[in-house]
């Protein structure tokens, strides 16, 4: 069994390609929910079901390779220690919801950790793709590549008018939720966002802020996905999410070209006096950091600062709470957290 | 307004608790409602999924499409796997694919309301699914095409892809009546 590599490396191999108006998306996911026909949903199912379909999925497909991607990696959840749960919950490679199934969850991953396949979550299989940038299309025809690939030794559950029957009603039909991670400084600064959310919704497409609780987005990062997943095409889903996304970047390089002149030095000197905290200081919570994060990315993104994109999205997955303890090889109290965090800020920023 | 607990952070839960008729108005802080067991949030915070789920909740319909109430409704019980339909509209989850047959009657109005009034799959067909499901999508295609062409009054074009639809009507039947041998 090797996962350490998952563990090991903060930034999933598919990340490090620059993908499309990747100043502004960060990354495109497909994900699409499946069930297997003859056996009872997650929810409800004794554990000797789902235990069948775990070892059916280990047989059949540990090591087996899906074109580029290399091996697929079957980890069973329950052989892994909390803070290793934690790291790859934090890489987004699963989810928290399959780390609280310890006894009946697994999950695939490929070697560049470009596809994961979870286990008997919600639903017995969950397909996601990762794409670096704003390829929505390619993460949608790899995702089909992989769902057909499966599908040679499974039988799903599809009902011809309602679709792929997936456990909550929410996902029913294509099964697929789509999403991109979109980093808006300029739209928030400038308080435009709030206002363009309603009609967002309107066209069926949620926004949410990826870290921190309710309206308050750390670090100005946001998820927007699709709302419907029945009585589409996932075609024509991901056309309109597209649509809206494309609309959500052109406002987000408006208001960069705004802001950059109507503040000018004012801009010049909050995103560096970011990069100064983040350079020198000797304790960061998590809040913060992305905070300050947020603003030397746009710093970078403005041509300000002369840093690789890499480092940040390495900075923010290195930081976290599982990383920090895997790292240290032991559990840590909040406050040692943010005391290597401070540290590993400033080593990483040092040596760029 | 602050919080009537901590009296630091700001009110963002207004609650009214009627105990025996008497009313009484409580104002407090997400932190203070959440100790006090006002509110209770799932773990990670509110999900997409919690936020879509609390949609089901909304009153469904006391009576069928014909008139007559739906009396034992909420006994319906999936045989497959005993999920009833209280249970499925508590939890939000269906336990198996024949709870989608059991509850089917009345599934339309949640779907509808969940999916902007979508009610039926357009899209992806599992390639196992026999081949005639695939069929019945493009011929659904070609229709759509056909339409098209006569509003454009594209007449030969039209002519060609009614011939194909033809055909593919053949297709299926055949196809069909094959299935049923097998059965």
């Amino acid at each position: 069994m090797s996962y350490d590599q998952f563990m090991d490396q903060a930034v999933s191999p598919w990340m490090l390609e620059d993908g499309p108006d990747h100043d502004i998306v960060l990354s495109s996911r497909v994900r699409l929910a499946r069930n297997l026909a003859d056996y009872k949903f997650p929810v409800i199912a004794p554990s000797e079901e789902l235990n069948h379909v775990k070892q059916f999925i280990e047989k059949e497909y540990n090591q087996a390779s899906f074109n580029e991607s290399g091996p697929l990696q079957f980890i069973s959840i329950q052989d892994l220690s909390t803070i290793e749960k934690m790291v790859l919950v934090e890489k987004h490679l699963i989810s928290p919801l399959l780390t609280k199934k310890s006894d009946t969850a697994a999950s695939l991953i490929s070697q560049d950790e470009q596809i994961s396949i979870m286990i008997n979550e919600e639903d017995h299989l969950r397909i996601q793709l990762y794409y670096p940038g704003f390829q929505l299309q390619d993460a949608l025809n790899k995702a089909f590549e992989v769902d057909d690939w499966l599908e040679d030794k499974v039988n799903y559950a599809f009902d011809e008018k309602r679709g792929y029957l997936t456990s909550c009603p929410t996902n029913v039909g294509t099964g697929m939720r789509a999403s991109v991670m979109m980093h808006l400084p300029a739209l928030v600064i400038t308080k435009q966002l709030n206002r363009m959310i309603p009609a967002i919704n309107h066209l069926g497409v949620v926004v949410r802020g990826i870290y921190g609780e309710g309206s308050e987005a750390l670090g100005n990062l946001f998820q927007i996905s699709n709302q419907i997943t029945l009585g589409k095409s996932e075609k024509n889903i991901i056309e309109d999410l597209q649509g809206v996304v494309r609309q959500l970047i052109e406002h987000e390089r408006h208001a960069r070209d705004k802001l950059l002149k109507e503040l000018g030095t004012g801009l010049e000197d909050r995103i560096f006096r970011s990069l100064g905290v983040l350079k020198y200081s000797r304790i960061m919570d998590t809040k913060e950091m992305a905070t300050r994060l947020s603003h030397v990315r746009l710093g970078v993104d403005l041509e300000l600062i002369d840093l690789s994109r890499h480092i940040l999205t390495e900075l923010t997955v290195l930081t976290q709470p599982g990383f920090l303890q895997y790292h240290a090889q032991k559990t840590l109290t909040p406050r040692e957290r943010d005391v290597l965090r401070a540290s590993v800020i400033r080593k990483k920023l040092i040596e760029a | 307004m602050k919080c009537q607990q901590c009296q630091k952070r700001p009110a963002t839960v207004h609650y009214t608790h009627v105990i025996n008729g008497k009313k009484t108005n409580i104002h407090v802080c997400e932190v203070c409602a959440k100790d006090s067991g006002y509110m209770t949030y799932p773990e990670e915070g509110f999900s997409l999924h919690d936020l879509l789920t609390g949609l089901f909740h909304l009153d469904t319909p006391k009576v069928d499409y014909q008139g007559h109430p739906f009396q034992q409704i909420e006994e319906l019980r999936c045989p497959s796997c005993a999920m009833t339909f209280a249970e499925f509209k508590r939890i939000g989850k269906f336990g198996c694919i024949d709870c989608y047959h059991t509850f089917s009657n009345r599934l339309d109005p949640i779907f509808s309301r969940v999916h902007s009034g979508n009610t039926r799959h357009l899209g992806k067909i599992p390639k196992r699914k026999g081949g005639h499901l695939h069929l019945k999508k493009q011929l659904a295609d070609y229709r759509e095409q056909l339409a098209t062409l006569i509003e454009n009054e594209a007449f030969e074009k039209a002519a060609i892809v009614r011939d194909n639809i033809k055909e593919l009507e053949q297709k299926i039947r055949s196809k069909e009546a094959g299935d049923n041998d097998e059965l």
